[in-house]
């Protein structure tokens, strides 16, 4: 891994995250480092698990921490940056706010279950469709199967769920 | 026969720097590690590191075990400052580092 493929990987992710309305941090050194950091993970792993967690190099343990991970989003509202740092709100962005750390969420939010049903609620369209919701940034679409890449912040198919309510 | 001694004060929080352990558990791959790693060095800390990604086998077992004992979470950096008693820090808070540390 060179520093020109951290450099082409920082555009990359640069462009769709402000095509997206995400931002990514604006300290360009330390977010080559966590370029870096996901590009050692895809060798080592076979994919971009976050790099400021421990994976287990095992894809299923490790689809919430592939980047970007299922906890960015809740952590970008509640503290304004994701875990690692990569991402930030637009006032870390616009250097208006300083980075604080972020404690780590994995594993303190268990799955919300909901009431034990006999038939799971499972969402369809009045057609029949099946509703697919990205488990990263919550973009709902109804069609036979998930997206290949989640057309809004390009995660991989397995990382969608089907969408129920109530 | 008499035995000379050094003459003079002893700065006690020098000894006591000197008998202090200080251990940062880390991963090569994270950013906030990294920025933990560069503060220490920066203020002449002595201490050990592990890349806790980096171990394989027993090694790993061992170090996420000591990791476990001090932060459940097992989430990285983790430092631990032994001198008496035990503080551990984690994640890279600086001014809690400094206070830690009597920086």
């Amino acid at each position: 891994m060179t520093s020109d493929e951290a450099r082409a990987l920082y555009e990359r992710l640069k462009s769709e995250a402000e095509g997206a309305g995400y931002f990514l941090n604006p300290d360009v050194d330390f977010v080559l480092d966590l370029m870096a950091g996901l590009l050692t993970n895809e060798e080592r792993y076979g994919y971009q698990a976050c790099p400021c967690r421990l994976a287990e190099g095992v894809r299923e343990k490790d689809l919430d921490i592939i980047c970007p991970c299922d906890y960015r989003d809740p952590d970008l509202d509640e503290y304004g940056a994701c875990y690692c740092a990569l991402y930030v709100s637009e006032e870390i962005a616009l250097g208006q706010k300083e980075v604080e750390p972020v404690p780590e969420r994995r594993g303190t939010e268990p799955e919300p279950v909901g009431e034990e049903q006999e038939e799971p609620l499972v969402g369809f369209t009045r057609s029949g469709m099946p509703v697919w919701r990205c488990k990263v940034c919550g973009y709902l679409c109804a069609r036979p199967q998930p997206p290949l890449k989640c057309p809004i912040c390009k995660v991989d198919r397995d990382r969608f769920e089907r969408f129920a309510w109530p | 026969m008499a035995r000379s001694f050094p003459v003079g004060r002893v700065d006690l929080s020098k000894e006591v720097v000197k008998l202090r352990k200080v251990k940062l558990y880390a991963l090569s791959t994270c950013g906030w590690c990294r920025k933990t790693k560069r503060f220490l060095d920066a203020n002449n800390v002595d201490y050990e590191y592990e890349y806790v990604d980096l171990l394989t086998g027993n090694d790993k077992v061992r170090a996420l075990a000591e990791v476990e004992q001090y932060n459940p979470r097992k989430s990285f950096p983790t430092v631990v400052v032994q001198n008496g008693d035990t503080h551990v820090v984690i994640g890279y808070k600086e001014s809690r580092l400094r206070e830690v540390l009597g920086l």
